[in-house]
């Protein structure tokens, strides 16, 4: 918006640099995302290979689930549940990461121009940012932190599950395995990174003397934070990566490798 | 001829640095409506580059400091040429000043058990500058700046108007104190963004100008530093006390160029930095005076163990007072043994570790990465001195800040002289702003509220005289033909800072200082030829033709001055008179304007326009020379002094 | 010493109008962008106006815009151009210009006005105030700041929608009530001032999309975003956002009435 008093300056901005490369880059990295993960979640096939699940597909809540024994089934939605059963808990880490301090900015950035990038006009007449609805959703962030958190919980538990071979026998590991340790190391930094949980873990105090153990929290959920960025593109990537790994090997594509 | 705008206040306050801002919270809580008047916007001042600390004797890192400890640095640091009754209000009423600032707000850095943390600096014999990492200026700036707008905030309550109580003019530039007979009636000033006039009429008027450093060419004061508040004083007819020590502090950048003489702080040295010439030497240890002979440690072993255990062990040299650490640089570099810029070596990169250095050091790290491509945590910054500080100023009353000869008129800050003798210790100008800013702030708006309703005028032709003056630069090209073409303004700046850097500099010759006041009468006049383009909205050209006069008159004053004191002391070091003389040691020199009638100026090249005076000092109260061991006293005072 | 003869564009003009001048002026080994400019007013264009102070990165005065991104003046260093590039300096955008690079920063001047100040616990007299360093280290970050106004110049909330100026106080200032909201000693909640929910309600916290211009543009490299804002958000959704927040205060408030 250009106001009469302002400097006549009729270019939308004088940038000389790039500066479009890294919201195209953003938006495109998250659509490839958006298209995977839409593409595998109403797949609804191929997110099971022993001892391996998808972590799309996991806890699985719905009747229609594979079996996977000792695995996170809970039949909580009866037969009358047709669609996929990744639809149900997908909810939970999408609404995390819609809410995300961070996701935000990349997609406010890159998919909304609003801003495209820093002293670049954006293309809107009117803005109210986070103050009304929908948007001021975005405070609820916080409890999609701690649904992220059993969420997390689970995919341990199915990480643990994974030292397993195909037989359900205890103490092996296979290629699979990795990706999982990797993919769920990745999950929690992200998560405990959360600005939300830093502000719970001792953010919200104003004497940090007074609470020591908090304090020491914070400092380290805050060295996290600072890579908050980093980590959710990491986690996004292995994430991704870990439930194409089951469709490969649960569609047939090659056998897990096996350590021992 | 003009209609000017006129407004009315009890005290105008001219500066908003820490001194200005301190009298305009004084003077506003006591009642006076003010107004405050500067050059940049509000919060900009230079008391924001200062980095190290406020001294203050809290005592909190060392339980054993007390004001009568500060009150001893602080004259011996001086020469024992101090006012020493500012000396001792200083000294004791320092605590209190920076304590007020937490009840406003600051946060400074703190110790183990929660108190204000200090920090050791040069001349100080305990660690005593409260500090907030090197960027004390800007929370002393921040916290007065953010007090002014709770006052106002209280005012918008009662009064429903931000303004009615204290008002801060910025972007102004007052040219003109105006009186009444002997009195002060008012100021008469200028909107650098419209070039509109104005006069603020008020009893009392508070000079908080800061210092002269742009008369010099290397320097590390902005551009505001020309001197204003001491030419405003002259003009009113205020004597200038003791105008020949102006400080070079020793530590300024010397590369590149562009940033030559912007400072080091002296924290890099107190955290245990050191100084080595190109042959790898820490040369300072060859450089302790006699009269500090033995606070200084003599081994760089000793030295180095002062910054663990300082109760068993003597300081490094590197922390001698600033005047001595100017002059041992200069010495070095002039004996070839300099960095390849023309500096010497500063090091903290094999001395501490770089996480700590980033720590305590931020900004140092910050301006040597940015301006110079240095990283001082992997190596050695070149450094020379830096003109800094002027310790002379407008001759004052030591409890009320009022400037002698001038009913009404205040001075507080660097402005105002005497404070800090022949040299300032570092920290002392913080504590200084904010003793004396208090000091001059009550005692203004006290005067202001004696004056009542029968308030000096601001009398029509004086305002009128004052804008012919200011309009000046504008006619200027269409000046008499035989005067010679117009003169660019930058131009004449250039050249007198160059002159006094080469003839007035840190070290003096009178051959070279008469060379430098013959170069001064012919700059003068050639600056009534000052000319510039444009209009008057926002016109740098302009504003610089303007405080040309200021710097003119101001560095007249300095090289009359060091001419006049043949001796060496402190800030004023001449090679033909090396040594301290004793018998100068109860002299100061008054400057006043030579014809006291005058507006403009004049155009004699010979005669100059400033008389100098010589005056006896005040003898030191007898108990607070006790607090001295006789034989330090030997040195400083002549026999008759002692005998008193 | 190496020098070049470099290209610069400067926007000239006042409120009626304006446009970007070009200039060809001599640059020196480690000169900065506000040195050519001033080398500009001493040699060709001597009312130039352009607003400066210490020229070392410590008073944010000379904040304007270098090649379309918000920068201060003094600490560009020209080496990171190269000789060849054509260099664009035009006023900040987002205030109103006064003259070539001046611009009208009053807007910053009025929302700091409008942020209460800090409220000093009572009972605790000057020299009583006691605070650990781990207290204190937030507000301090935030007290480096050196008022640029970069922070406020590039927040898309203001530069691009001239209509939400009234109803918001920008980083800076969101910034300031975080300082004060996280001040060990600040007793603005004893005295009824939630300064968490005052930030949202009345200082425009909720306009923030936290898309980082402002930490991306500090000269002082104050993380504004991650450390002021977002931990403001979430105080503020404490209050106003949080039903189980809320409730818990609710039950306390109750128990703390009966006597």
């Amino acid at each position: 918006m250009r106001t009469g008093t302002r400097a006549a300056i009729a270019a939308p901005h004088l940038r000389t640099d790039r500066w479009w490369l890294a919201p195209a880059a953003t938006a495109a990295g998250l659509l490839a995302f958006v298209v995977y993960s839409t593409w595998r979640a109403l797949a609804n096939a191929d997110y099971y290979a022993a001892p391996y699940v998808s972590p799309f597909y996991s806890p699985c809540l719905a009747e229609n689930c594979e079996p996977m024994k000792a695995g996170p089934n809970w039949e909580l939605f009866g037969s009358w549940w047709g669609l996929s059963p990744a639809i149900i808990i997908l909810i939970f880490p999408l609404g995390f990461r819609l809410t995300c301090y961070y996701y935000r900015k990349a997609y406010y950035r890159g998919f909304w121009a609003s801003p495209p990038a820093c002293a670049v006009a954006e293309p809107h007449a009117g803005y109210t940012g986070e103050t009304r609805f929908p948007l001021i959703l975005q405070n609820i962030h916080r409890y999609f932190f701690y649904a992220a958190l059993l969420v997390a919980g689970i995919l341990t538990y199915d990480t643990v599950l994974a030292f397993r071979d195909q037989d359900y026998n205890w103490g092996h590991m296979g290629l699979g395995t990795l990706v999982f340790l990797v993919n769920i190391a990745l999950i929690w930094a992200y998560t405990i990174s959360c600005h939300s949980c830093r502000h719970i873990v001792g953010g919200k105090l104003k004497h940090f003397s007074r609470h020591p153990v908090r304090y020491r929290m914070w400092q380290w959920v805050g060295r996290l934070n600072a890579r908050h960025m980093q980590l959710a593109w990491a986690s996004l990537l292995s994430v991704a990566l870990a439930d194409l790994y089951v469709y490969l090997v649960a569609s047939g594509v090659f056998d897990d490798p096996r350590f021992f | 001829m003009s209609v000017v705008d006129r407004q009315e206040w009890d005290v105008v306050v001219v500066g908003a640095g820490g001194a200005g801002l301190r009298a305009a919270i004084e003077a506003r809580e006591r009642g006076a409506r003010t107004a405050v008047i500067c050059k940049s916007l509000f919060g900009k001042a230079h008391t924001v580059m200062a980095e190290g600390g406020i001294a203050a004797a809290m005592g909190n890192v060392n339980s054993g400091d007390n004001w009568q400890t500060h009150f001893r640095d602080t004259l011996r640091g001086g020469k024992f040429l101090n006012q020493w009754r500012m000396a001792e209000l200083h000294a004791r009423e320092a605590p209190q000043r920076v304590w007020e600032l937490e009840t406003w707000g600051a946060l400074f850095d703190r110790t183990k058990d929660g108190r204000i943390s200090q920090r050791n600096f040069g001349g100080h014999e305990y660690p005593r500058l409260a500090h907030v990492g090197d960027r004390t200026g800007l929370e002393l700036i921040r916290t007065l700046q953010q007090k002014i707008v709770a006052l106002q905030q209280e005012d918008f309550r009662e009064t429903g108007d931000h303004e009615s109580r204290l008002k801060v003019f910025q972007e102004c530039t007052v040219t003109r104190v105006l009186k009444e007979d002997e009195k002060v009636s008012g100021v008469f000033g200028y909107e650098r963004e419209s070039g509109r006039f104005f006069v603020l009429e008020a009893p009392a008027v508070v000079i908080a100008t800061g210092g002269i450093g742009k008369s010099f060419k290397v320097t590390s004061n902005s551009w505001e530093y020309t001197g204003d508040g001491h030419a405003l004083a002259l003009l009113a007819g205020a004597p200038l006390l003791n105008m020949e020590f102006v400080q070079f502090h020793p530590t300024g950048m010397v590369w590149p160029p562009s940033v030559k003489g912007i400072l080091v702080t002296e924290s890099v040295r107190g955290d245990g930095g050191v100084l080595r010439n190109s042959e790898g030497k820490r040369f300072m240890f060859d450089y302790v005076p006699d009269v500090f002979k033995e606070k200084y440690a003599e081994s760089e072993e000793e030295g180095d163990r002062w910054y663990e255990d300082p109760d068993h062990n003597r300081r490094p040299p590197e922390l001698l007072p600033r005047d001595e650490v100017a002059r041992a640089i200069n010495a070095e570099v002039k004996a070839g043994r300099g960095s390849p810029h023309g500096g010497v070596f500063l090091d903290v990169s094999t001395r501490m570790p770089a996480e700590v250095i980033k720590r305590r050091l931020p900004s140092m790290y910050h301006q040597f990465k940015e301006l110079a491509d240095v990283d001082i945590t992997a190596e050695a910054m070149e450094v020379g001195p830096t003109c800094h500080y002027v310790m002379g100023g407008i001759a004052v009353d030591s409890d009320s800040a009022a400037a002698r000869g001038v009913p009404g008129l205040f001075a507080a800050g660097e402005v105002a002289g005497g404070m800090h003798g022949s040299n300032r210790l570092g920290g002392n100008s913080l504590s200084d702003l904010l003793v004396f800013g208090r000091r001059a702030g009550r005692h203004a708006a006290e005067y202001a509220g004696r004056a009542g309703t029968s308030r000096p005028r601001a009398d029509d032709v004086q305002v009128d005289t004052a804008a012919a003056e200011a309009l000046r630069p504008f006619s200027a090209e269409s000046g008499e033909p035989d005067e010679g073409p117009p003169e660019n303004p930058y131009t004449l700046h250039q050249e007198l800072q160059q002159a006094m850097n080469d003839l007035v500099g840190i070290i003096r010759r009178a051959p070279e200082m008469e060379q430098a006041l013959a170069k001064l009468a012919e700059l003068r006049v050639r600056a009534r030829r000052a000319g510039v383009e444009g209009h008057r909205q926002f016109n740098p050209g302009w504003h610089l033709a303007l405080d040309l006069r200021n710097m003119l008159l101001v560095s007249e004053c300095v090289a009359r001055a060091a001419l006049e004191r043949t001796e060496s002391r402190g800030g004023h070091t001449r090679e033909d008179h090396s040594g301290m003389d004793r018998s100068w040691r109860n002299v100061n020199l008054l400057c006043e304007l030579a014809d006291h009638t005058d507006g403009l100026p004049v155009t004699e090249a010979v005669r100059g326009r400033i008389a100098l005076t010589r005056e006896t000092t005040e003898p030191i109260r007898t108990d607070l020379l006790a607090l001295f061991e006789k034989e330090e006293l030997v040195k400083y005072l002549a026999e008759e002094e002692l005998y008193e | 010493m190496s020098s070049y003869e470099a290209r610069f564009k400067v926007w000239r003009g006042d409120v009626q109008g304006g446009g970007l001048e070009d200039f060809r002026v001599e640059v020196n080994d480690g000169e900065v962008v506000l040195d050519i400019i001033h080398r500009l007013q001493a040699t060709q264009t001597p009312d130039l106006a352009v607003r400066w102070n210490c020229k070392a990165g410590k008073c944010g005065s000379c904040s304007a815009e270098i090649n379309g991104r918000p920068r201060l003046l003094c600490m560009t260093r020209m080496s990171v151009f190269e000789p060849d590039e054509t260099i664009t300096v035009t006023p900040l955008r987002a205030f109103p210009v006064i003259r070539d690079l001046v611009t009208d920063v009053g807007f910053n001047y009025t929302k700091a006005r409008q942020v209460p100040a800090f409220v000093p616990p009572e009972g605790v007299g000057p020299g009583e105030y006691r605070m650990m360093q781990e207290d204190v280290d937030r507000s301090q970050e935030f007290r480096k700041c050196i008022e640029c106004f970069l922070c406020q110049d590039v927040c898309h909330v203001v530069r691009d929608h001239e209509e939400n100026k009234p109803v918001f106080a920008g980083p800076r200032f969101l910034m300031r009530i975080a300082e004060l909201d996280m001040h060990p000693l600040d007793a603005a909640g004893e005295s009824g001032l939630d300064r968490a929910r005052t930030a949202q309600d009345e200082h425009g916290l909720g306009y923030c999309n936290i898309t980082k211009c402002c930490t991306e543009v500090c000269p002082e490299g104050i993380k504004i975003t991650d450390n002021a804002l977002i931990p403001m958000k979430e105080r503020a959704a404490d209050r106003k956002y949080d039903p189980l927040v809320w409730l818990g205060s609710k039950i306390r408030r109750r128990s703390s009435d009966r006597p």
